[in-house]
């Protein structure tokens, strides 16, 4: 069974189509992992009966199709499933649950996973160290009292634990990049509208986007194969035909032109860091690509902007919270006005507290046009400059964070220094193009650190390519002692 | 108050006090619901009526994750109405966030238009007592209604009904360019007639399927300037339209005369003490915080489209009025009167197709019409269907009965729904058209009233009436009224 921690997605589910494993084996397997290992706090719900119901049901079937064939998932508690609990890591939804599917999760099950239950993430995918969730902080399997990363925390962590083979975040300035060069693991966000957004509890609109989180590359092309495609019930859905990402891959590089821009050689970057990117440029020369190097001049604006765009969206996206219809209502206040208040206030964390107050203030009037629409402005001049580049680059390589996954607690008082975290991250939300973080390396402290490559919109296959020749000549070892079981 | 007093005459609406004369200038932002099948933004039904909350989706109730899809017939609507305003059709346009929290507004934002409207400027004309007047359009734009709120079911719960949620509105909003209560009155009118010949609303008042912001201010005559306004809010009837609009002009009358200066704020108009009242100051007007919804892209439409809907678009009033003049030499007032409502006019084409024109007209117009005023029905609804009515008119026509008797066989028809020739048949009300018969007749009246003869024929020439109504009353009114004219003036002579 201990090959089962080992075994990457494309392997379970070959095994699961040869039956040499049946669905429930590998079910219980999993269930077994995360029975051990409550302690990193990375699933708010498991729902393991109707898993182990459902595996023995694919068992019985005579033909496995579906390219996720009887393979359990656990997924980011921010995709609403039908029947399970929802919460989105927050007090206000810790009883929602949903009568619907999200259109990405059912994309999943309808390739023949099964769901292993819901993971922790920070309340409203409002974080980037997995504290803000009202379910407590997941912690990184590396290391004891490190952070996950966010706000697909959980996922990071139960995918690096080996407590699901594979799962899904959302990524909203970093929430998949981050967490995955945290945790050593791979993690990919998609061109914006190539996953659907429906049923997907929101955060901002116009950035967030489902994506894999996987061991190897191979697995993350299959995972997003399996979750992409048009959803005529999104309005920003790229209505295009689905593309086979698994098949394609291919490992020959040469001749590509990878572009290395200058603004991303931050003040304070860890040495260790700059030494890992130029490791990748090396990598990357030996396999025959072209290195370029480019300039996006606008980047230092990236994540001022990305943080007037985000929390004006979410102010709005966030006030159907309000105690009328469904979730938390707060038993307290005399009229309608009380009891929103009430209702908000006990419900929502502080960082959410914090967002939803930036944004209402910036789309304030008087306020709106000096934030909000210079922001809407900036993030035209950051999208240019990406657009401009690939005019002369297939992809773009930068480091995937800052910095190596940091303590608990270490900046839960100081909001600037942990969103500082996704100074990498965000343009490409910002810009709604694909990029995939990859383990390169590790810190001196053996922790694990990413590097990210960033395509035009819409070429998945061509990072995606990259990224597993790297991979190949990386051939990155994860060192998890499984401390806490 | 001393002073003042309202002064209407053929050409204005002002306001006269002891020194001065006032204007009242008038904006109105009209909310029509789109006729469609399924709301604005989901595939919820729109019925009118139905079980509370029994025609809401997950999109209308703002469950987490869900998201609005755009319903591209009502951007059709949007766009025919357009069409009949003359308006024009932005191929550019964005759906704005309202915020703003309320229970009955379960997302916690309405989406609307705000700075990129589907429609922009166009122009509806009045046709007034005192010649055509143009209003203009400022912009239409498409947003989704909000839910109910019922405060009144329950002591200390307020219940929310979320049918009306997400329901397509049209908000036509004018330009300042109306003067007086009737002016109003013919606009919303007018803006009816338009929407029922496309079919895009159904301007039903008491359904508040059209209802009205009215902005009012007034200005000393001859101010080139336009003076502080007041938006009276959510008015669901043009008598309640007219009735506001002339207590806020007094009102605002009174507190420039008396040196107060006004504020501009939001007011509600109080039905059954016929005045306005302050709801909310300009201080405490609500920041809505208006911002593109990042759910939907921007709308684009293609020239081709708007191009197709305009092809397919009905006669407009404004054409059928044109054409009802010149083809059948109807006064501006009548073509007017039979456009008005877009039944009216089909019946009228129906009864003309085998009948006399003048005729028609004036029996849909008196005699119809006084029918369906006092039933308070509609024509669609008429007791006398247009071939009814064709058939009698041309019985008419034909001189088979007099238009008197045709008045009492049309009070029948309009009681028992009986075709005239039937009546006319059973009730032997055939107008009598044999000379012979007629002559008889005279005769006999001329013999009883031999003295009346002698007067007549001594030069008391008014007595000529005096015969005519005896014969007509010998004969039941049914003698042919040409004939009987003709014979007797002969039988006067000798």
């Amino acid at each position: 069974m201990s090959d089962l921690n080992k075994s990457s997605l494309t392997n379970i589910v070959n095994l699961i189509k040869k039956k040499k494993i049946s669905s429930l084996e590998v079910t219980n397997h999993f269930i077994k992992n995360i029975e051990n290992s409550r302690k990193l706090n990375s699933f708010i719900t498991t729902c393991f009966e109707e898993a182990i119901k459902k595996a023995k049901e694919f068992d019985k079937k005579k033909n496995f199709n579906g390219l996720l064939a009887g393979v359990p998932l656990a997924v980011k508690d921010l995709f609403c499933t039908k029947n399970v609990k929802t919460t989105a890591g927050s007090k206000i939804l810790q009883n929602f649950i949903p009568t619907y599917e999200s259109s990405v999760t059912q994309n999943l099950w309808s390739e023949g996973a099964i769901l292993l239950g819901k993971l922790n993430c920070d309340e409203f995918a409002m974080g980037s160290s997995n504290e803000t969730s009202y379910f407590g902080n997941s912690i990184n399997p590396i290391g004891k009292n490190l952070v996950p990363g966010g706000s697909s925390g959980g996922s990071a962590s139960a995918l690096a634990a080996n407590l699901t083979p594979a799962t899904i975040g959302t990524d909203t300035g970093g929430s998949i990049r981050q967490p995955a060069s945290f945790t050593g693991t791979v993690g990919l966000k998609p061109t914006y509208g190539l996953c659907s957004r429906w049923g997907i509890v929101a955060f901002a609109s116009s950035l967030d986007q489902a994506g894999p989180m996987t061991k190897n590359v191979e697995d993350c092309a299959l995972l997003l194969e399996a979750m992409s495609g048009y959803d005529k019930k999104d309005s920003t859905s790229i209505n295009k035909k689905k593309e086979n990402y698994k098949s394609n891959l291919n490992t020959n590089i040469k001749g590509l032109k990878i572009g290395i821009p200058k603004e991303y050689r931050v003040e304070n970057m860890p040495k260790e860091i700059d030494k890992l990117w130029k490791h990748g440029v090396n990598i990357l020369k030996k396999s025959g690509a072209e290195i370029i190097d480019i300039t996006l001049p606008h980047t230092k604006y990236a994540l001022p902007t990305y943080y007037i765009v985000a929390p004006a969206e979410a102010s709005s996206n966030l006030a159907r919270y309000d105690g009328v219809k469904y979730g938390y209502r707060s038993k307290k206040g005399k009229n309608l006005i009380e009891m929103y208040e009430n209702t908000r206030g006990e419900g929502f964390g502080d960082e959410v507290k914090r967002r939803v107050l930036i944004g209402t203030y910036v789309l304030s009037s008087g306020y709106y046009d000096a934030y909000y629409l210079k922001a809407q402005k900036v993030r035209s001049l950051i999208k240019n400059d990406f657009d401009k580049s690939f005019k002369t680059v297939d992809a773009i390589l930068t480091p995937s964070t800052p910095s190596s996954a940091f303590k608990v607690g270490e900046k839960t008082n100081d909001p600037i220094s942990m969103y500082l975290n996704d100074i990498f991250t965000v343009p490409v939300n910002l810009a709604g193009l694909p990029a995939i973080s990859i383990p390169a390396g590790q810190d001196e402290k053996g922790y694990p650190l990413g590097l990210q490559l960033i395509s035009k919109a819409l070429d998945e296959q061509k990072i995606l390519n990259i990224a597993l020749q790297m991979e190949k000549v990386i051939s990155f070892k994860q060192s998890i002692n499984r401390w806490w079981e | 108050m001393v002073g003042i007093k309202m002064e209407k005459n053929k050409f204005d609406y002002i306001i006269k006090t002891e020194n001065n004369l006032w204007e009242v200038v008038i904006g109105l932002e009209v909310h029509a619901q789109v006729i469609s099948e399924s709301k604005l933004f989901s595939g919820s039904p729109t019925k009118f009526g139905a079980k509370p909350n029994t025609q809401v989706s997950l999109v209308d109730s703002a469950f987490p994750g869900m998201l609005p899809v755009i319903n591209e017939y009502c951007i059709k609507q949007a766009i025919k109405t357009g069409l009949g305003l003359s308006a024009k059709i932005n191929l550019l346009s964005i759906f704005d966030r309202k915020n703003y929290f309320y229970a009955d507004l379960p997302a916690g934002y309405q989406i609307s238009q705000y700075k990129n409207p589907i429609v922009g400027e166009g122009i509806v004309t009045l046709d007034m007592p005192y010649g055509t007047k143009k209003i203009g359009i400022e912009r239409l734009h498409l947003e989704q209604d909000a839910g109910k709120s019922i405060h009144d079911l329950s002591p200390e719960n307020t219940f929310v009904d979320l049918n009306r949620s997400g329901v397509a509105l049209m908000e036509i909003v004018s330009k300042p360019d109306l003067r007086s209560p009737q002016e109003v009155n013919a606009y919303v009118k007018k803006l009816r007639t338009i929407m029922r010949y496309l079919g895009t609303c159904d301007g039903n008042m008491q359904e508040g399927s059209l209802r009205a912001d009215v902005n009012v201010s007034v200005r000393k005559i001859g101010d080139k300037n336009f003076g502080t306004r007041c938006e009276i809010k959510n008015v669901n009837s043009i008598k309640f339209m007219e009735l506001a609009i002339e207590s806020e002009a007094r009102r605002q009358v009174e507190l420039l005369e008396s040196g107060k200066t006004l504020e501009q704020e939001t007011r509600l108009f109080d039905t059954k003490k016929n005045e306005t009242r302050s709801m909310r100051s300009k201080e405490e007007a609500h920041d809505y915080r208006y911002f593109p919804d990042p759910d939907l892209l921007p709308l684009k439409i293609e020239q081709k489209f708007i191009d197709e809907i305009k092809k397919n678009l009905p006669e407009l009033p404004d054409e059928k009025k044109e054409r009802f003049i010149k083809k059948f030499k109807l006064t501006p007032y009548e073509a007017n009167v039979l456009v008005s409502e877009i039944d009216i006019s089909n019946y009228f084409e129906e009864v003309i197709k085998n009948a006399d024109i003048k005729l028609a007209k004036n029996w849909i117009m008196v005699e119809l019409f006084a029918v369906l005023n006092k039933k308070n029905i509609n024509i669609k609804n008429s007791p006398v269907s247009s071939k009814d009515l064709s058939s009698l008119i041309n019985t008419i026509s034909s001189g088979e009965i007099s238009g008197k008797i045709a008045k009492s066989v049309f009070e029948i028809m309009v009681e028992t729904g009986k075709d005239p020739g039937k009546i006319i048949k059973e009730k032997g009300l055939k107008q009598q058209s044999d000379p012979k018969e007629i002559e008889k007749l005279i005769i006999k009246v001329l013999q009883n009233n031999s003295e009346k003869v002698s007067e007549y024929k001594s030069g008391k020439e008014k007595l000529y009436g005096f015969f005519i109504g005896e014969i007509m009353k010998a004969s039941s009114g049914k003698a042919n009224p040409k004939l009987v004219n003709d014979i007797l003036k002969i039988k006067l002579k000798k």
